[in-house]
């Protein structure tokens, strides 16, 4: 799509800008979840504080971004494969803003479980891996958002599947300790909010994944099945 | 794609236009044209400079006549019968299919004979059912209420925008069934160019309209389908919704997101 120039040098420009701050927000989302989980993993408490303090400059890219957004639609009219950018842009800062949130409730929700001084924190190893493919998912999403390629995107909403069922397996791990321990409780149910929060980053990285596919071929994929939408991310022959 | 998107096509054809070629001299300005213009909805047609809209507008009720040197082949169907044949009465053919132009112009003479003029060549009515067609005639373009009480000053007294309504009464003072607008309002100030704009969607309950636009968001704001040209050809025609979010060719969609020459 941007192939081709507009004839206004300047709306080139300011499309241009807009994608570059949207990647430079992802790129600050991505590093505060991996910061988020490695903290979690490692008992890191300092890190943890530092996660929940930056969260407010993820918040302040989505307030710009957005900005910026509406900025452009106002002086441009934009309209086809542009003005769905933008519309597209507008519910992928949201999507990323809400990772952003994600990490921050992992970090404050870790500080909880490392009060609880116990030897071992169950299931760790199984949300890293976890929080492993999310952040995969994330880096593929924003990759996929700046090669504009719907194909890959498409890729990205099938492998979302694989956290949903590392988070079945880790609840019922959970569900087996509070079981065999009552005093396992207070923890497990901490953890599984973690465990929740890692799996809804992999979801996020789903939504902006089908915000790409919209913006490269113009069809909405947000409730069809992944066949159809397998079908719409490869496109239809003639339109390019 | 969703219920808005399906209005526009529960409408039948009005006009067919078949393999139109048309040619000045030895230009030809128009290639194979094929295009339905829909029953009681709007139809833009829009492309840059040269591509052959103004004069595909003009084919539809046979302006080019006026020139030499100017022919049209192919078909365009109206009510059963191909307009483009020798036999059709040019002056029935455009009561039928009215036309409005870029700039204003009113006769230089008061404002209900501007209307009552063009009614006369068509009509033998009464004082009182010209009266009566003249009211209505100004009500439908929406200037009745500015001009009631001034009905006997000049047209030309009017602003530019007023100028422009009382040419769309004068259009469909005659009841035509199709009116076509050359650039309506590239002469007129913004204020004046929305009130024509809400016009046009009034008239569409009562009569075919064809908008030739420069204003690419014009189009997109009126029209329920877009014919984007380029070079006298038909590049893309389909629903305006569709063209503005999801053009089938690259060709429109550089056309419409600016990414032109």
């Amino acid at each position: 799509m941007f192939v081709s120039d507009h004839s206004s040098k300047q709306f080139d420009q300011e499309l241009g800008q807009l994608r570059t701050r949207v990647l430079q927000m992802g790129g600050l989302v991505e590093k505060q979840i991996v910061d988020a989980i490695d903290a979690f993993g490692e008992g890191d408490l300092a890190a943890m504080e530092r996660v929940e303090n930056d969260d407010h400059r993820v918040n302040a890219q989505e307030v710009g971004i957005d900005e910026a957004c509406a900025l452009i639609i106002a002086r441009r009219q934009p309209a086809a494969g542009d003005l769905r950018m933008l519309m597209g842009i507008s519910k992928i800062v949201t999507d990323l803003e809400r990772c952003g949130d994600k990490a921050a409730k992992i970090a404050r929700k870790s500080k909880l479980t490392y009060e609880y001084e116990m030897l071992r924190i169950p299931c760790v190893n199984d949300i890293r891996e976890m929080g492993r493919i999310a952040v995969a998912l994330l880096h593929m999403a924003l990759d996929a958002f700046a090669r504009q390629d719907a194909v890959a995107a498409a890729v990205i909403v099938r492998d979302d599947l694989e956290i949903d069922e590392k988070f079945q397996s880790i609840t019922r791990q959970l569900i087996t300790f509070m079981m065999e321990d009552p005093r396992m409780i207070s923890i497990s149910l901490e953890i599984l909010f973690i465990a929740k929060a890692v799996e809804r980053v992999g979801d996020h990285a789903k939504n902006i994944a089908e915000q790409i596919i919209y913006i490269e071929r113009g069809t909405d994929v947000r409730h069809v099945t992944f066949d159809q939408l397998e079908r719409e991310a490869k496109g239809t022959e003639g339109t390019e | 794609m969703n219920d808005i998107d399906i209005t526009p096509l529960e409408s039948t054809s009005q006009i067919s236009i078949r393999r139109l070629n048309f040619h000045y001299g030895k230009y030809q300005a128009l290639k194979n044209i094929q295009l339905d213009v829909m029953s009681h909805r709007i139809t833009s047609f829009i492309g840059p400079s040269g591509c052959g809209k103004s004069t595909l507008l003009r084919t539809l009720n046979r302006m080019y006549d006026l020139y030499p040197d100017q022919r049209a082949e192919g078909e365009i169907l109206f009510d059963g019968s191909n307009i483009l044949d020798r036999g059709v009465n040019v002056n029935d053919l455009r009561a039928k299919i009215g036309m409005v132009f870029q700039k204003p112009t009113p006769f230089p003479m008061s404002i209900y004979e501007n209307i009552a003029f063009g009614v006369r060549l068509h009509e033998q009515l009464s004082r009182i059912e010209m009266d009566d067609r003249v009211e209505w005639a100004l009500h439908k373009a929406a200037l009745w209420d500015e001009v009631k009480d001034k009905l006997q000053q000049s047209g030309m007294s009017l602003s530019g925008g007023q100028q422009q309504r009382l040419c769309i009464a004068r259009g469909i003072a005659v009841k035509p069934r199709v009116l076509l607008l050359d650039e309506p309002t590239s002469a007129l100030d913004p204020i004046s160019t929305m009130r024509i704009e809400e016009l046009l969607n009034e008239l569409k309950d009562d009569f075919t309209i064809v908008i030739v636009t420069h204003n690419m968001q014009q189009a997109a704001r009126v029209s329920d389908f877009t014919a984007y040209m380029y070079l006298g050809e038909l590049i893309e025609f389909g629903v305006t919704d569709e063209i503005f979010l999801k053009p089938k060719m690259k060709q429109t969609e550089d056309y419409i997101t600016g990414r032109f020459g």
